[in-house]
């Protein structure tokens, strides 16, 4: 039951797809740039399968997750808004280190704050078709032949927008892991994540 | 009383019907089952010993006869195969000759010098104890000579069948010391016995030359050895004799003698399915004629054989053996005398040629792992006469093929080195008399320049009088030793930074390559992103520290 100061934010669903996605997110970056040749950890073979493996996994899951996307409303949360931007901008900048208040509030109905809305937007709608649409590509390579599509491909061009995608993966993964540590305590937004609940400072 | 006795005797009434029926039915199950074993027995008497040909040739009276000498035999051979010896002369095993089909230039063993023996032309009577003939000692051999064909090689059964050099492809009919002098002896070949004895061609029949090429065991091809006459499933999955038991001709279809699958003019990228009774079969001897150009369960491996021959993940090391083969053979050292001035030779440890004062030095390999080519069946040879660049190695063959080039795929190659000598002033490869007994053999008289002076004489060429020792190098697709499935290549043995296919250009292999520069914007963007992050916190956990 929510009370003056705590909140129900995520719920069961919404955390298992968070948490199960960072699994498939960061199994993908380890083997995808083991396949990419940039270390030894699994062996090529095993990586590829992983990697494989890791994808039909979460392209299920996002299956699942559009579903329930559109049947609860919930992809409202990531329409874009400049308004506040920003003082988002502003407080990242300057004032969390004078310890400012955060001027966004979490609700139910607007968990992201402005900046995390085009970033997330930015994801999904920009860097997700670039990462999806290579990796098929280069997924099902057997098959351009028979796609008809060999003879605009060259299986070079697709792996380096394919790792191009990598690249801003991983820069997403590193700048979202720490501002996961940005919440009013350095674990606050984690433990909300975990519980579903937000404590307000 | 009356009912139960009643009851009792209607009860044994069934007894006796019963045991006699049951009597009835045993003895006639056991007279069947004799007169089935006595029809089995019959019908083993008339398959057991189903004979392999339709015909006994132990049986004809056409071979039941002492014979003198080869044609002979040829010639009761063509007495029924009226047209053996004719179909024999258009193939290279007679002619040694091959038509390169883009530039219509005469290779074959006749044409070329390798860098291995160099040149049959002046040593025939050496050098055609491998060819499927007799008495070609020189160049006034007719080619037309129908009894001058050897049909014993291929077709004894016996294994008693030898041809030694010094003899023109004629086996010995007279009992002689081999070598000369070593105190060994070769008794005569009973030509009745062999030509009693023909049938197909077994691996031995193809390996009494192609086993031996270059003057030893696995000398030549690397891939061919005398292993392989009894091989087991490690060494190659089809030959394996417990096995498949695939003789030579099993792939090497071979029709009107003309044997299938050669190296001059390869299918080096044969496509589409397995081949079908019936239809016209242009390369029988490949992979994929049985296997198909799609044989794997996933699809992402039949997507190789796009880029790749089958043999290049299959046949992992080529002369998987103690046998091993000759990387290199270095013309240059012969003629170097032992110690007390006179010719010497010697050893590996393995107990392969290492030195001898007649040929030169040789390094030896065993289960060695290939080398990769584009490779598009088609190959340039240097033939007698063929102008070279001194100042750097001579390729003694090219293998033609490209990553551009639909028709090439990458293969194993066996890359021969080598180094032999070549006119100073014409700039072409020399030809050499090396083998025989008279006073400009090399291997007789150990003296280069007269060796070659006769050798040139022969081939035809004019020699400047000077010589000198070239580099040179000779490749050679490996096909043979197929490796049972769980001995393929594994991805990462080329998917890596340092893999097997190093070298291949024109091809994207995921691990090993990239693209340095995205590479490098990438990875800059990375640290910068952590550095950022770091910086970011780090100052968070100052302010903190100031106000707390």
């Amino acid at each position: 039951m929510n009370t003056a100061n705590r909140i129900y934010l995520y719920n069961r669903y919404e955390r298992f797809w968070h948490w199960s996605q960072a699994l498939l997110v960061i199994s993908m970056l380890i083997t995808g740039f083991e396949v990419h040749g940039s270390f030894d950890l699994f062996g090529f073979e095993q990586a590829v399968n992983l990697h494989t493996l890791s994808a039909w996994t979460l392209l299920t899951l996002w299956a699942f997750t559009i579903f329930w996307q559109f049947t609860t409303g919930e992809w409202r949360q990531y329409i874009p808004t400049l308004k506040k931007v920003d003082a988002m901008v502003r407080y990242y900048a300057f004032g969390i280190f004078r310890h400012a208040p955060n001027p966004f509030h979490k609700t139910a109905d607007k968990k992201h704050n402005p900046l995390q809305r085009l970033a997330y937007l930015a994801l999904l709608s920009m860097l997700s078709p670039i990462i999806w649409g290579s990796g098929l590509l280069y997924l099902f390579y057997a098959s351009w032949a028979s796609l008809g599509v060999d003879g605009y491909l060259s299986l070079e061009a697709v792996a380096l927008v394919h790792t191009a995608g990598a690249f801003l993966m991983l820069v997403f993964f590193i700048a979202h892991v720490y501002l996961a540590t940005t919440g009013h305590t350095p674990t606050a937004h984690i433990k909300t994540m975990v519980t579903g609940w937000e404590e307000a400072d | 009383m009356r009912a139960p006795q009643s009851m009792m005797s209607s009860r044994f009434r069934y007894v006796l019907p019963l045991l006699a029926a049951v009597s009835l039915l045993a003895a006639v199950s056991l007279l069947a089952a004799s007169t089935a074993h006595a029809a089995n027995a019959k019908l083993e008497q008339i398959i057991a010993p189903a004979p392999h040909s339709t015909a006994d040739h132990s049986k004809f009276k056409e071979l039941n006869r002492e014979f003198m000498n080869g044609p002979e035999v040829t010639k009761a051979c063509l007495s029924c195969h009226t047209e053996a010896a004719k179909q024999v002369q258009h193939t290279k095993h007679w002619t040694w000759e091959s038509t390169d089909p883009k530039t219509g230039k005469m290779r074959g063993k006749k044409n070329i010098i390798n860098n291995y023996c160099t040149s049959p032309v002046s040593n025939e009577n050496d050098c055609m104890a491998c060819h499927a003939g007799y008495g070609w000692k020189d160049d006034k051999f007719d080619f037309k000579a129908e009894q001058n064909v050897d049909c014993l090689v291929c077709h004894d059964q016996t294994g008693t069948y030898r041809k030694l050099p010094g003899f023109a492809g004629h086996p010995v009919y007279k009992r002689v010391e081999f070598p000369h002098g070593s105190g060994k002896f070769v008794e005569a070949v009973d030509l009745k016995k062999v030509a009693q004895s023909i049938g197909m061609p077994t691996r031995s029949n193809c390996g009494s030359c192609h086993f031996f090429g270059a003057g030893g065991n696995g000398a030549k091809h690397g891939d061919l050895d005398s292993s392989l006459k009894h091989p087991g499933k490690y060494l190659d999955v089809h030959m394996d004799e417990k096995g498949l038991d695939f003789s030579c001709t099993t792939c090497h279809v071979t029709s009107h003698h003309e044997v299938s699958g050669s190296r001059y003019d390869a299918a080096a990228a044969v496509k589409g399915p397995a081949h079908i009774r019936g239809k016209k079969d242009e390369s029988p001897a490949s992979c994929q004629s049985c296997h198909s150009n799609k044989p794997h369960h996933e699809a992402m491996l039949n997507q190789h054989t796009e880029k790749l021959a089958c043999q290049t993940c299959h046949i992992p090391e080529y002369a998987r053996n103690q046998i091993g083969t000759e990387s290199s053979w270095d013309w240059s050292l012969a003629t170097q005398m032992g110690p007390d001035g006179k010719p010497m030779a010697y050893k590996d440890s393995a107990g392969r040629r290492s030195f001898d004062s007649k040929k030169g030095k040789w390094e030896w390999d065993s289960y060695v792992i290939p080398e990769y080519r584009w490779y598009n069946g088609y190959s340039d040879y240097k033939v007698i006469g063929d102008k070279i660049d001194p100042s750097q190695t001579v390729h003694i063959n090219e293998v033609g093929g490209s990553a551009n080039d639909p028709d090439s795929r990458i293969w194993p190659v066996k890359v021969h080195r080598g180094k032999q000598p070549y006119d100073k002033v014409n700039n072409y490869l020399t030809v050499q008399h090396t083998a025989g007994e008279d006073a400009t053999a090399l291997w007789h008289n150990y003296d280069w320049q007269k060796a070659i002076a006769a050798g040139m004489k022969a081939a035809n060429l004019p020699y400047s009088g000077e010589y000198a020792f070239v580099d040179t190098a000779m490749t050679w697709p490996i096909t043979h030793m197929v490796a049972p499935k769980g001995d393929a290549l594994s991805c990462a043995q080329c998917h890596s930074k340092h893999g097997r296919l190093q070298g291949i250009e024109g091809i994207y292999m995921p691990a090993r390559d990239s693209n340095r520069w995205l590479d490098l914007i990438g990875w800059t963007l990375v640290v910068l992103t952590l550095f950022g992050v770091l910086l970011h916190g780090a100052l968070r956990l100052y302010a903190s520290k100031k106000k707390g």
